[in-house]
Formats: C-alpha cells, sequence, structure tokens
C-alpha cells in the first residue's frame, strides 16, 4: 500500500550546474556540455532487483488507485492492493508509474512500465494489441441520475438528453453505438458525477464500481436501472512477454484460490454476487468493507475552518514535489532553447545558404505545429524508430525544441536592431566574424531580447503543464490529482495557480534586475554617478 | 626616394551597375598625413572602406606594406583567398568611423583593451596598461572607467583613435572623424591626429576641415567622379590647383 507516485529521479544538481554557467556569450560554447548532461540524465536508471512496473493512472479515482485524502502522498485503491499481492507473490517489487488512462497502452508497448492494472476492460480490440491476464474483477455497468429525476430509470429514458461516461471506456462506446443520446466524455470520473450534480449533464453511465463509490457518499445523487452490459477487468501485458503474462496468470490464480482477491474486494465493498458467481466462491462472512467506510466518511465529513487549513498544509508536499518538476523542467528546457535558439538565429543571420534554409524550415515547422503534437511525437512516435527517452529528457526536449524556435526569432530581432556600424567597427578592428558575434553583437542583442525572452520563460513555465500527457506529474497533474481525489477543484486550484505565480516571480524580478544591469545607463549608474557631458 | 605603404592600382568600384571608382591610382607614403578631398559622393569613403575589405572592389590591386591584394574581371566575386587577405590586410590598417561607432557596452578602457585581447591575444594586464597609455596621449585617462555614451562626441573620437592605435596598425584611415561632431569639438580630434603626425604616423585622412587639410597634410589627394584629379602638396594645391574641377571645389575654400 506504500507505492509512491514518483516517477522519476532527482535531477536537479545537473540543473544547477548548467544554471551556474556565467557568462551568457559563452552559451552557444558550452552547448556541447549541455547536451552531454542531458545525455546524462537520460541514462536509465537500473535497480538491483528488477522491480515490475505497472502502470495506472491515479487521476482515475476511487475505489482503483487513488491518493488517500488523509496522506495525500500515498497511493491507494483496491488495484493498490492487488499490484501488492502481486509483487509479493512474484517476489518482485512493484514500481508504480503513472500515466494518463488513453496513454496506457501506447506507454505499455513503448516500454514505460511492464503491466497496466487500471479497470482495463478486456475487448477484442485491445486483445488484438496486448494479452490480457485472466478476469481479475468483473462487473457491469451502471447508471446514476439525480435524485430528484423521477422520470429515468433507465438508458431507454435518456433519449435527446445528455450522458456522460469516462474516456475510451466501454461505457462510451455503448452510448455512441445507441446515437440517439448525447454523450459526453471526460477524463476523470469525479468531473462527471460534479457536472451531473451541477445540471450539465442528465445521467452518467460507468463501470458500477465507479458508480458507487461517486454516488454513495452524495444523498443529491442515486443509481437507477438494472445493470448494463457486463465487462470484466484484465492486467494488460505487452504481447511478446508470455512469461510475464504466465507469472501474473499464476500469482492471480492464487489469490482466487486462497481468497485474497475476494477479501481484497471485500475490504473495499466490491464483492458482488457477480463476482462470487464468477470466481465461484460462495464464502460466507465477509470481510467489512472497512476501505470503503472509510472513503465514504472522508467525502462526507464536513471540515471546520482549522482542519481545512491542515488539509491544505497537508497538500503543500505534493505540489510542492510537483512544482519542483516544472521548475527543473522548465529551467533546463529554457536553457536549451536559449542555447539553440542562439545557433538557429546565427545560422539563419550568417549562416551559408544551407544551413540559412534548414534553420528557417526549422523554426517555421516548429511554430507552425502543436507542441502537443511534438510532444507525442517525442515520447511516442520516436520509440518506433528506436529512440526511447526517459518522460523527463522528452519533456525537456520537447519544450526546449518547441522554445528554441521562439527563442531564435527574438534572439535574430535583437541581433538585426544592433546598428550595422557595430559590426563594421570589430571587423575593422580585425575581429573574426565569429569573435564580432561573441564579444560585441551578442552581449548587446543581449539586452534588448532579455524581455521577451523572460516572457517566454513565464509562457514556457505555464506550458509544461503539458507534457502531463507523456506522464510527467509535474504542478498541474499534481493539483489535478489532489483535487480529483479531493473534490476540491477551487481552493487546491487557487494554492496550484499561487504556485505557478510564485515560481514565475522571481525570475521576472532577476530579468528586470538583469536588464537594468545590461543597459548602458544601468552600468553608467553602476561606475558611479552621472558625469555625461554634452555631446 | 620615401617609401610607399600604400599602392593602389586602377582601383574599379560600381554600386549595382554604377561605377563609384572608375580607376583609382595612388601611393601613400609613410609617416606622412594624406588627406582626400573631395565632393559629397566623389567615391572618398568607399575608397578608404576598400582599403580595409569593408567594401568588396570589382577590379585592379591594392598592396599595403607588403600585402596585396588583387581583383580582376577574371576572378570571381566570392574569392576564398581574397577574405582572408582582407582579413590580415586589416592586421596593418586601422580605422577611424564618423560615427565613432564604440561598442557601447564596454568602458572605454575595454573598448581599446579588448580588440587586442581577442584578436592577438595578448594578456589582459598588458593589454590594459597599453590601453591607458594610449587613453593618456589621447586626454582621457580619468575617462576610462566610463561608457561611451557618458563621454562627448570629441572624447568618443578620440577613445576611437585610441582604440584603432591599440591594435598597432601601420595605417590609420579616418572616414571624415569630424564631420559628426559639434564645431567646439573638432579641434580636439584634429590635435591629437596633428600629434599622431608629429610622431610619425601614416594616416589617410577623408576630411571637409580644408584649414586641417592645408595646415598639416604633407599630401593632398582630390577625387572627383570615381577618379584621382590631382594630388600634390597642399601649398601648391590650396594656391594654384592645375585641373580646373579642383579650382571649382576648392573656391569656396581660398
Amino acid at each position: 500500500m506504500n507505492t509512491k507516485s514518483k516517477v522519476q529521479g532527482p535531477k536537479s544538481k545537473v540543473g544547477v550546474r548548467i544554471l551556474n554557467l556565467r557568462n551568457l556569450g559563452l552559451w552557444t560554447l558550452d552547448l556541447g556540455l549541455f547536451i552531454a548532461a542531458l545525455l546524462l540524465v537520460s541514462a536509465p536508471l537500473r535497480a538491483q532487483e528488477r522491480p515490475l512496473a505497472w502502470g495506472a493512472d491515479a487521476e482515475g479515482g476511487a475505489p482503483y488507485e487513488f491518493q488517500d485524502p488523509r496522506d495525500p502522498a500515498k497511493l491507494v485503491g483496491f488495484e493498490v492492493d492487488i499490484a501488492d499481492a502481486i509483487g509479493r507473490i512474484l517476489g518482485r517489487p512493484m514500481k508504480f508509474v503513472q500515466n494518463q488512462f488513453d496513454g496506457l497502452i501506447p506507454g505499455l508497448e513503448r516500454g514505460n512500465y511492464d503491466i497496466v492494472i487500471c479497470g482495463l476492460e478486456i475487448t477484442p480490440d485491445r486483445s488484438q494489441v496486448i494479452s490480457f491476464s485472466r478476469t481479475y474483477y468483473v462487473t457491469y455497468e451502471q447508471l446514476a441520475v439525480r435524485a430528484a429525476n423521477s422520470s429515468t430509470r433507465s438508458l431507454d429514458d435518456c433519449r435527446g438528453k445528455q450522458v456522460g461516461t469516462l474516456k475510451a471506456s466501454l461505457a462510451q462506446r455503448l452510448l455512441e453505438a445507441r446515437g440517439d443520446l448525447g454523450v459526453v466524455s471526460y477524463d476523470g470520473q469525479i468531473n462527471a458525477y460534479e457536472d451531473l450534480l451541477n445540471g450539465r449533464l442528465d445521467a452518467v453511465l460507468m463501470d458500477s464500481i465507479i458508480a458507487l463509490y461517486n454516488v454513495a457518499p452524495l444523498p443529491q445523487l442515486k443509481m437507477v436501472g438494472p445493470p448494463v452490459a457486463r465487462l470484466e477487468y484484465g492486467i494488460g501485458i505487452r504481447k511478446q512477454d508470455t512469461e510475464l503474462l504466465e507469472d501474473v496468470n499464476r500469482a492471480l490464480s492464487s489469490m482466487i484460490e486462497s481468497g485474497e482477491l475476494r477479501r481484497i474486494l471485500q475490504n473495499w465493498n466490491l464483492w458482488t454476487p457477480m463476482c462470487a458467481e464468477f470466481f465461484g466462491d460462495h464464502t460466507v462472512g465477509a470481510v467489512p468493507p472497512r476501505s470503503f467506510q472509510q472513503f465514504v466518511k472522508s467525502r462526507t465529513q464536513s471540515v471546520s475552518g482549522w482542519q481545512a487549513v491542515k488539509r491544505y498544509t497537508g497538500y503543500l508536499p505534493l505540489l510542492g514535489k510537483g512544482a519542483l518538476i516544472t521548475l527543473e523542467l522548465s529551467l533546463l528546457a529554457m536553457i536549451m532553447a536559449v542555447c539553440l535558439g542562439l545557433v538557429l538565429a546565427l545560422l539563419r543571420l550568417y549562416g551559408a545558404r544551407v544551413l540559412r534554409a534548414a534553420a528557417t524550415a526549422y523554426i517555421e515547422a516548429i511554430r507552425g505545429t502543436p507542441l502537443l503534437i511534438q510532444l507525442f511525437l517525442i515520447f511516442y512516435g520516436l520509440p518506433h524508430i528506436g529512440i526511447r527517452l526517459s518522460a523527463m529528457v522528452a519533456a525537456i526536449l520537447g519544450l526546449g525544441l518547441n522554445y528554441s524556435a521562439y527563442e531564435a526569432e527574438n534572439y535574430r530581432a535583437g541581433i538585426q536592431s544592433i546598428p550595422k556600424t557595430q559590426m563594421e567597427a570589430a571587423l575593422a578592428l580585425g575581429m573574426t566574424r565569429l569573435q564580432a558575434l561573441r564579444h560585441v553583437i551578442v552581449p548587446q542583442a543581449m539586452r534588448l531580447v532579455l524581455p521577451p525572452v523572460t516572457n517566454d520563460f513565464i509562457a514556457l513555465l505555464k506550458d509544461s503543464s503539458l507534457v502531463s500527457v507523456i506522464t510527467m506529474v509535474e504542478l498541474t497533474k499534481a493539483y489535478s490529482q489532489l483535487a480529483s481525489i479531493n473534490y476540491d477543484y477551487l481552493g487546491i486550484g487557487l494554492l496550484a495557480a499561487a504556485m505557478y505565480f510564485l515560481i514565475g516571480l522571481p525570475f521576472v524580478r532577476l530579468a528586470r534586475l538583469a536588464e537594468h544591469y545590461f543597459s548602458p545607463a544601468g552600468r553608467a549608474m553602476a561606475v558611479g554617478g552621472k558625469q555625461r557631458q554634452a555631446a | 626616394m620615401p617609401e610607399n605603404i600604400i599602392e593602389i592600382r586602377d582601383l574599379k568600384k560600381s554600386f549595382q551597375g554604377s561605377p563609384v571608382l572608375k580607376g583609382i591610382n595612388l601611393d601613400v607614403e609613410a609617416c606622412q598625413l594624406t588627406v582626400i578631398i573631395g565632393a559629397s559622393g566623389c567615391g572618398k569613403s568607399t575608397l578608404l572602406r576598400c582599403l580595409n575589405g569593408l567594401e568588396v572592389f570589382d577590379e585592379g590591386r591594392i598592396s599595403v606594406s607588403g600585402i596585396s591584394v588583387l581583383r580582376g574581371p577574371a576572378r570571381p566575386h566570392a574569392d576564398r583567398d581574397y577574405h582572408r587577405l582582407c582579413h590580415q590586410l586589416r592586421g596593418q590598417v586601422g580605422m577611424v568611423f564618423q560615427s565613432f561607432n564604440l561598442f557601447p557596452h564596454m568602458t572605454v578602457l575595454d573598448n581599446v583593451a579588448r580588440p587586442p585581447m581577442i584578436v592577438q591575444g595578448i594578456a589582459a594586464e598588458e593589454a590594459r596598461a597599453n590601453a591607458l597609455a594610449l587613453l593618456e596621449k589621447v586626454g582621457l585617462k580619468e575617462k576610462s572607467g566610463l561608457y561611451p555614451e557618458q563621454l562627448s562626441g570629441g572624447q568618443q573620437q578620440r577613445a576611437a583613435i585610441a582604440r584603432a592605435l591599440a591594435m598597432k596598425p601601420k595605417v590609420l584611415l579616418y572616414d571624415e572623424p569630424t564631420s559628426a561632431l559639434d564645431p567646439e569639438l573638432v579641434d580636439e580630434v584634429l590635435i591629437v591626429m596633428k600629434e599622431l603626425d608629429a610622431e610619425g604616423m601614416t594616416q589617410l585622412v577623408v576630411t571637409h576641415e580644408m584649414r586641417f587639410a592645408r595646415d598639416v597634410a604633407e599630401k593632398i589627394v582630390f577625387l572627383s567622379e570615381g577618379l584621382v584629379v590631382e594630388e600634390g602638396d597642399p601649398a601648391r594645391i590650396f594656391s594654384d590647383p592645375a585641373d580646373p574641377r579642383t579650382r571649382q571645389f576648392l573656391r569656396r575654400f581660398l
């Protein structure tokens, strides 16, 4: 039960070392060093005892895997218990890897983790791509409506209404196949039930266990209608990992025989007659549903002012961890963007014709395509041609490559605004073009580009939230995970927003100082007094 | 027989088809101050800029203290040798611009001290000592810690001269060094040039300061429409120009 949701190892040291480079003019030359550092970062961390990495989306929420409301750093849920049991039986430590639900199978294929345990329904489509273990849970789809709604008793009553469900789920396919009602798909279950509460939806169709956990704590909602369809959850495994498939099946079978699976499910109040039938286990003398009761209690408890403060303080470590990743990621990406951007700008301005064209093409292509697609290409696309990067490196590369195009244009504007006579004076003194750029042109352009570059850094800081799509748990992801399990998008949202603001603030200040320092007037001040004479 | 430090033979240069230099022939003697005069657009500045490779000339030959750059119609425009030679040329030739072109992000001292460090690899301490000595010579020692924009135009131009001298050039070229200055600041620059002449520096000056040309120059060259029309001793040219075009040009100054 103590599987941590930490995905990436700490690499801040490298970041700090790179930041220490003092001379802006030297940056280009240190690009090589930086890339070397990047490679170092990307070196895979090999554990001594091969851990079994399992992928899931913690944002999917209760009761699958979610952050314990009492201790947000801890991941709980019935699938966490199952994963731990499998690990124990196979004698391998389990390592949790966060990924969003619709990226779980691509992530499995590219090797981010070895198995997927995340309420994955066994479907023919999926079975063509991956192998499934034997079924570890069997359930059905359950309709939920507002308690005050007495006219909707089954799906057939939902004609022309708005029905919410989860993206990429069996329920979504069922609803879409009907064609007589509006389907609204959500990434997380909580948002769907919230929209049902506030009237944006008329009904929600989801796996019955989700319905149970979302409807039970809320008297304003109720479950209606007979079970819809039937679905089985299986553990997803890569087709070629036949040995692992056997291991996992062996573990599951032993859990079923020993009754451990039943006890886990009972603890979470998930053991239904359907399950008893399916697993052929009619043992009486049930385990009390403690975890379920705890969950319902945590949701229904009203919170006093002091408790609220305590609760929010409790979120800070997790948000802080996300903020650190956001900061680290943004800094490294920005350093890369600034270095690469300078090279691109110089190539575009002074390069040979071919290089100039290449730099221009790169800049236009990058600026003309969405960052999200670039991230997907780097993370999920490159493995197809044999390049597999860790999520952190892919995120830094994606953001860095993207922003380098914008920085290049900033530099170009800056360099072009330096009078041509400066270059002539430098050349006339016998400098080569490169020396003139490095000692005369670029340092002057630096001052001009500082404001737009700072602007871009702030923008990058916020754009970094996009990397959650490639399994990075940064600040925004940490926020949505916490919010989804605590049903608090407002308070935690404000907290996360404040953190972004606070991260950005020092850089805005720093840039203002640097701008002042680089300006001739600022320097004049530094060397003492206004001795300027009338020209 | 005095030694010619610059030899220009049949130098031609045109901009977008319109000829600016139509075959310049000129010798500049060592240790002399030579002044080039002529109406605006006669090609004076272009001639100077060709001498240190800031302009690529079309045809002809330029030699500066033994380094010879040759171009003819037979040779293609992007001549690899040409750029290498131009770079060598610049090692021999210093340039003072009309608009000073000091580096605004460096102190006056750094403006003078850094280029030799960058180009010639001179050690920082030595470069700084040289720079201070040169700044003292042009009367700016106490301004060495300031930034260019804190100086007057005259001071900036003197600093620019010091910067050019720091590279230890064999020849110093001036492209209208006082044209951007307020009248009362012109003399302080001319005095520095006069002092350098007294020390034996070879200087080639494009200027409109006729009084200075007459009083200080050892030789006057008159350019008109891309050709050297007349050259010689200032006293003679200013009192008895041979060519009617020279006479016409100098009428206002006589």
